[in-house]
């Protein structure tokens, strides 16, 4: 194919978000993949130094840098590419690519947008031109109008009749949208969608409607396809993201789904789309009129699940077409003999299933709705819904066994938790079904279509006929085959049959499964082919499921394949990283010799792609799958080290059952994992730890509280992402604290410890081969112990530690490795106060940082670990982390826009959605560049300072002297004001929140008039909360950039008030 | 709970699939074909052209959306290919005992059984497809109650005289008059000539068309392999003599190359889905299309007035064929989709086209 191209910049879309996640780390490595098989040289702009494309070998240059117009220019002069992609980076690239369009920028350096053209993402992204463009070709919308003041707003609301909608343009995945039933809920929620675009709609409910969705791609040629449908279980009003999903749709008739697909196919055409795009559908539930809701002129989190759930790689396939090649040029990859012009026929079905995080924020509305709030999602395949809903359930990872059989889930009022969706409502319907609700019912309060309550009525049904037995040996086969064809796994069946209690439910599993694989009922391993075995396809892509009577594929008997653990669905405290650790696992054990296995099912995910290892088995990481498979693989061995805390808790459970888990033994990994052994252990080498007590009952706690005092940290032994962890400062804190962190883990019990204020965090990556270190790298956080340390900002190399200190970690870091006779990667948290060093944490797994500290020393510790644990000789790699002459610098990435009312003050328990790492010839620069990355912006001219406590006041002086030096005006509330007046600076005195009076901070805020606030939480006293609570959510919803930490607060003002952004380096990666 | 376990597939080479039984208690015979299309049942069952085959759905999801009404718009039944259940039996793995859809009417089950069609499920369906592709269709039986029935090879028999109708019959009041040989058409082929302003006049497969007052001519869709249909085959050869235009649909398409001269085989396994890639030849336009076919046009016997049109992308077959100077042209695919995707349905333009560009001339 001829090409002028030879050069392409493309975008990413920065660091990982609620409503833009993992997917794009997915389809931008797809771009680049098909860009570099045509040997095309590239260009990779994306601070998120977690992802896969932005390792080595993916792009041929990478930027850690913002994804905004100044740096894209910066980029585009130095690099002069001839061609840029702006729809494999999610809203954040779309948004940057319109404004280089709009800025002539693009027209300036020659470069030629490849695939849609700007024009139409245009008029898809401004909602008057896009129902203008649809109304030309009698396409139906729902009745929209747009308005750009609150007046205008009022008279639509009136003309189209409540229950409306409102939504802003140009944002990601529905932010500052919501429903309004009255006038009185109008006004709150215009304000909020004006905060985030100038221009918004209302537009008519369809409340109810089923919600179906099509991607559907172009080429040049005019050829188009529909790659996928998707029918939403929720019906239209709860955010597609926020949505149980299926494809393909279930409950469409011929008909419906061609007609629909029809209009996709218009639409596109009419648009002018060339390459890949998302059709989102209303249809009525009684007729077949529609709506069309939106379209994506990009690649989105739903082509990222279309692609997962057909085998068709769309990301691939739209670069390829905007290269110019023709979709049926194209072969398709799974059969690599039939074309890629076709629409994938699926012989299964496969259901989508979020997650959410919201527990783990103060205060935010569990409510569903238009807006999104999850943080991942999961992704089950099987044969009948009964089975994927069941897997679905269990794999979202929040200790459900499926949609039966969850025994801590307890609903007060049925009918409102049917009635208003929250995150629990799928269960809300099963306690219905339980109390006897008829489908109607369900249906009435839900409007869930009946064929979805129907098939999980079969569940409970199941579930009752298993409760009639009491032992497995009685349990007719049939009835044991039906049960797992409905998707019960071992654990619901012992639940069920056995009755067992919570303590024996382990044993009782087992003998579940026992007797079951002695009858010979064992699950069986099925390709994903594209064509419903129509053609033979040698795929790698599997499932398993008991739908089914034989394997798709023959065992290879020879012992040569390792099997990689993924990570499950993204959340908070555990995401992309984990994936770039095991698609670099897989790589290693590729490169040994070896077939690499992989076993996920997160659909956002690299790891996931059939071409990143030699066999994918897209199912859960449950003790019973992963045995399945085990037994089918007969592996060399298991690596549960690369996917976070979900195989890490399952390695002592498999070392039972004489699973060969590769590197540090599960023995190890439990006394790591058991604070009791681990601090036991800490004692017997002389290392210092934090004070603290296993927790059985709350006397003991109270004696603890008479020796050691307040603060105290409290956590349950395993933890991931500071699940329920907290810090209590006084007797009442305690108490109601307590009461909620029991509930989380049953198994491990509750541990105190003291709390050290002022300490610095350090942090030791590193790989260990039978005991001995042989690489590290050492981090440390600017933020003061107390921020989780997935919340903190972390600079690599340390800059600003003791050698003393370094010394003492290091040695410490020797004696537990060897302690524990470590082989692989390991992660150690330490806090270090006058160079007494006590360790906080231990864990014998690659963490969150391994990403960032392998790209900034060059050095990949998981390629190293993986060979170690294959039983390599592995030598000590020649770099040392002194000899880097530049920073790194990872920032943490907040989503509280997303989570209405959530209170976005930092602790520690974690809160971050994602991350960014940025690389500089300095500290400030480098820090600079890392907040610029994650949305922050340098100030203008206006600050509202709010400094809490007395010693933080003191803290920041120095720098409002400098803010004051640099002519930013300083607005500060009242005790900040006296403060700084004592001190000789002048500020504007701005009243509390809760003062009617004015000049007010709230005022100052929803009229934007303050570019940054810094806002350092004071006391619990309640008046003081809800005061500072409210400036730091006015600051989020009105989208004005809020740091609430001292130590950051400092470093940043520093940062900004020495360095000019026109002085950030725009260095690739393999310039440093 | 239903568990009716005396019910089973036995394929021809010996293969038996034990399953339930959802449909009518019978036992039957006949030639098992797969189709991987994820919706359409309904119009599905009732496309005569699988006369005599028992149909294997691969999507393993049946039965969700029930079964409409059977209501009548313009003498032909609204939602159904054709008056009749064409299958000789249906098998699936998850069959939906409820359904839900605000059109539907019955059960599928319940359709089934009063059509006196057996229906299995919970049949590893991929299992069995992958057997059909790697070694051909092939004969079975449905089997219930070990009640053992004779083979039966439909593609010994006339199938087209079975399916097509018995005389002549008139739809519409449209201005152009289109005569429809039926070898077995559905409905929805009359339905997209009466949206284009025609008359259909609907006549038997044998029908001799000579003298008979028309504008254009189309050919059906049908059941088994062209070859026995010779009558058919001589009435197009007549037709080709009138030179109007002449448009062939999946077996017409066949039937329209053997009166041309070239021949016809028997594909492996056949092409029966809604995502068939095909290629307007000489262009760079692809169309996914709906087909539900065995035999195919060996386009190395195509004589020097014909042109290949068509060509399926996947396994290179042809998909349809025109005459090089005259009005005369086919589909192996169906353009009138339902069930399946409706890229091409442009093609009754064409034909419209060339029947008005006839009656200027």
């Amino acid at each position: 194919m001829e090409n002028k191209i030879k050069k392409i910049l493309v975008l990413g879309s920065g660091a990982l978000k609620i409503g833009e996640a993992g997917e794009f780390d997915y389809s931008g490595s797809q771009a680049l993949k098909a860009l570099r098989e045509e040997g095309i040289q590239t260009i990779l702009l994306n601070p998120n130094i977690a992802t896969v494309q932005t390792s080595e070998g993916i792009a041929d240059k990478i930027y850690f840098l913002p994804v905004n117009v100044y740096f894209a220019e910066q980029v585009i002069k130095k690099e002069k590419p001839d061609g840029i992609l702006l729809s494999f980076g999610g809203q954040t690239a779309l948004n940057c690519g319109i404004e280089l369009y709009k800025n002539k920028v693009l027209q300036k350096y020659n470069v030629e947008v490849l695939g849609t053209p700007v024009q139409s993402v245009i008029d898809t992204e401004d909602r008057q031109l896009f129902v203008n463009k649809l109304a030309e070709i009698n396409i139906k919308v729902p009745r929209s109008i747009a308005v750009t003041n609150i007046e205008d707003a009022e008279k639509a609301a009136q003309s189209l009749g409540f229950p409306i909608i409102i939504r802003s343009a140009f944002t990601l995945g529905g932010q500052g949208s919501g429903f309004c039933s009255s006038m009185d809920e109008l006004k709150p929620a215009v304000q909020k969608a004006f905060s985030f675009s100038n221009q918004i709609l209302v537009e008519e409910s369809l409340k109810g409607w089923k919600e179906i969705e099509y991607e559907v791609v172009r080429d040049k040629y005019d050829n188009c396809i529909t790659v996928c449908n998707m029918e939403n279980f929720d019906p239209l009003g709860i955010h597609t993201g926020e949505s149980i999903v299926v494809a393909p749709s279930q409950t469409l008739t011929n008909r419906e789904y061609y007609k629909l697909r029809e209009l996709s196919i218009k639409v596109i055409r009419h648009i002018g789309i060339v390459g890949e795009c998302n059709i989102q559908y209303a249809l009525d539930p009684q007729s077949e009129d529609y709506r069309v809701i939106e379209v994506n002129a990009r690649l989105s989190r739903s082509s990222a699940l279309a692609s997962k759930a057909t085998g068709y790689p769309l990301a691939f396939v739209a670069a390829k077409l905007a290269l110019g090649y023709g979709l049926y040029e194209l072969k398709n990859s799974v059969t690599k003999t039939t074309t890629a012009c076709f629409e994938p026929a699926l012989d299964y079905i496969v259901c989508k299933i979020p997650r959410w995080d919201l527990n783990k924020f103060i205060g935010v509305s569990k409510e569903l709705g238009s807006s999104m709030k999850s943080v991942g999602e999961v992704m089950a395949i099987g044969r009948s819904f009964e089975e994927v809903i069941q897997k679905g359930l269990r794999m979202i990872g929040e200790g459900m066994h499926g949609f039966t059989g969850n025994s801590d889930l307890e609903f007060e009022d049925i009918d409102e938790a049917l009635t208003h969706p929250t995150d629990t409502r799928i269960f809300a319907i099963a306690a219905a079904l339980e109390k006897g609700y008829s489908i109607d019912r369900i249906h009435e309060l839900t409007r869930i279509d009946k064929w979805f309550l129907v098939k999980l009525k079969n569940i409970i049904e199941v579930k009752n006929e298993l409760s009639t037995y009491d032992t497995i040996d009685y349990l007719p086969r049939e009835l044991f085959r039906k049960a797992k064809e409905t998707g019960f796994s071992d654990f619901q069946i012992a639940r069920f049959v056995l009755k067992s209690p919570k303590e024996k439910i382990e044993e009782d599993l087992l003998e579940v499964r026992e007797k079951r694989k002695l009858i010979n009922l064992v699950p069986y391993i099925k390709q994903i082919d594209t064509l419903a075995g129509e053609y033979p396809a040698i795929t790698n892509y599997l499932y398993l499921t008991y739908n089914g009577t034989e394997h798709d594929i023959k065992a290879e008997k020879d012992r040569k394949s390792v099997l990689v653990f993924g990570s499950g669905a993204y959340r908070i405290g555990s995401s992309v990283e984990f994936d770039w650790c095991c698609v670099n696992s897989l790589n290693a054990i590729k490169e040994s010799g070896y077939r690499s296995v992989m076993i996920n099912y997160n659909p956002e995910t690299v790891s996931t792609d059939y071409d990143i290892c030699d066999r994918l088995y897209f199912d859960e990481l449950s003790f019973e799958r992963v045995m399945d498979i085990i037994d089918f693989e007969n592996p060399k061995g298991v690596i549960v080290s690369m996917g976070g805390q979900i195989p890490n808790i399952l390695a002592m459970r498999l070392h039972k059952q004489n699973v060969n888990i590769l590197g540090t033994s599960p023995v190890s990994i439990d006394n790591a994992e058991d604070r009791y052994k681990f601090s036991m252990m800490l004692d017997k080498l002389g290392i210092d730890q934090p004070v603290w007590k296993e927790l059985t009952d709350s006397s003991d706690i109270f004696n603890f509280v008479d020796k050691v005092g307040f603060p105290l940290l409290i956590r349950p032994s395993y933890v991931l992402s500071g699940a329920s962890m907290n810090v209590v400062s006084n007797q009442h804190e305690l108490e109601h604290f307590l009461s909620l962190a029991i509930k989380v883990s049953k198994q491990y019990p509750v541990v105190v410890s003291e709390f050290i204020v002022n300490a610095k965090e350090i942090e030791m990556d590193a790989v260990a081969c039978n005991g001995e270190v042989i690489a590290y790298a050492m981090s440390e956080h600017i933020e003061f112990a107390g921020v989780h340390s997935g919340d903190a900002t972390m600079v690599f190399p340390a800059q600003k530690i003791y050698f003393e200190t370094i010394r003492r970690i290091k040695k410490i870091t020797r004696q537990v490795a060897k302690e524990l006779n470590i082989s692989g990667p390991f992660n150690i948290q330490f806090l270090a106060r006058d160079n007494k060093i006590k360790v906080i944490e231990c864990n014998l797994r690659a963490s969150r940082s391994f990403p960032f500290v392998s790209k900034v020393l060059k050095v990949n510790l998981i390629h190293l670990a993986t060979r170690v644990m294959l039983g390599e000789k592995v030598a000590p790699p020649e770099k040392s982390s002194f000899e880097l002459d530049y920073v790194g610098i990872k920032a943490p990435q907040f989503s509280f826009s997303r989570l209405h009312k959530a209170d976005p003050v930092l602790g520690v328990d974690m809160a971050s959605t994602g991350e960014v790492g940025c690389i500089g010839e300095d500290f400030y620069e480098t820090l600079l560049k890392s907040m610029l990355s994650v949305g922050y912006t340098i100030p203008e001219k206006n600050i509202l300072l709010s400094t809490g406590p007395i010693e933080s006041k003191a803290e920041l002086l120095d720098s409002i002297r400098l803010l004051v030096k640099n002519n930013f005006t300083i607005y500060a509330t009242k005790g900040t004001k006296d403060f700084l007046e004592k001190n000789g600076i002048t500020s504007i005195f701005l009243h509390w929140p809760d003062d009617e009076r004015k000049p007010n901070t709230l005022d100052y805020i929803k009229e934007r008039k303050i570019d940054l606030v810094i806002n350092i939480p004071k006391d619990m006293t309640k008046q003081e909360l809800a005061n500072d609570y409210l400036i730091r959510r006015s600051s989020i919803d009105f989208n004005i950039p809020l740091i609430t930490n001292t130590r950051l607060a400092k470093a940043f003002i520093m940062a900004f008030c020495l360095i000019m952004k026109e002085d950030i380096s725009i260095k690739s990666w393999d310039e440093y | 709970m239903q568990f009716v376990n005396n019910i089973k597939l036995l394929l021809e080479d010996g293969t038996e699939f034990q399953g339930k039984s959802f449909g009518f208690k019978k036992s039957v015979s006949g030639e098992v074909v797969f189709n991987t299309a994820m919706t359409g049942y309904p119009e599905n069952l009732t496309d005569p052209s699988y006369k005599g085959q028992i149909l294997v759905a691969t999507y393993p999801l049946i039965g969700n959306y029930g079964v409409p009404e059977y209501s009548r718009e313009n003498n032909l039944l609204k939602f159904f290919e054709s008056e009749n259940i064409h299958v000789s039996g249906l098998i699936i793995a998850d069959y939906s005992f409820e359904y839900s859809h605000w059109n539907s009417y019955k059960s599928l089950a319940t359709w089934l059984t009063e059509n006196k069609i057996p229906g299995i499920y919970n049949i590893d369906t991929r299992a069995l497809t992958k057997i059909l592709r790697e070694k051909g269709t092939m004969l079975g039986k449905i089997i219930f109650n070990d009640n053992d029935v004779p083979d039966y090879n439909p593609n010994n028999d006339n199938l087209v005289a079975q399916v097509s109708l018995s005389e002549k019959r008139i739809y519409g009041k449209g201005k152009y008059k289109v005569m429809l040989i039926d070898c077995g058409v559905k409905n929805n082929i009359i339905r997209c000539l009466l949206a284009r302003d025609t008359t259909v006049i609907r006549v038997p497969w044998n029908y001799n068309i000579s003298g008979e007052e028309y504008d254009g001519l189309l050919l059906s869709n049908g059941p088994g392999d062209p070859k026995k249909y010779t009558e058919t085959i001589e009435n197009i050869k007549k037709a080709f003599v009138i030179g109007k235009p002449v448009f062939g649909i999946c077996l017409g398409n066949q039937l329209m190359a053997l009166a041309s001269g070239a021949d016809t085989y028997k594909l492996k396994y056949g092409h029966r889905s809604h995502n068939q890639p095909v290629l307007k030849i000489g262009t760079n336009r692809c169309y996914i299309t709906s087909q539900n076919h065995g035999f195919a046009t060996d386009v190395s016997t195509l004589t020097n007035e014909w042109e290949p049109l068509f060509i399926n992308v996947n396994d290179n077959t042809n998909e349809g064929i025109r005459h090089k100077t005259k009005p005369f042209f086919s589909s192996q695919f169906h353009p009138e989709a339902s069930s399946g995707p409706t890229d091409t349905e442009f093609l009754f333009d064409e034909f419209i086209e060339l029947i008005k560009q006839w009656k200027t001339k």
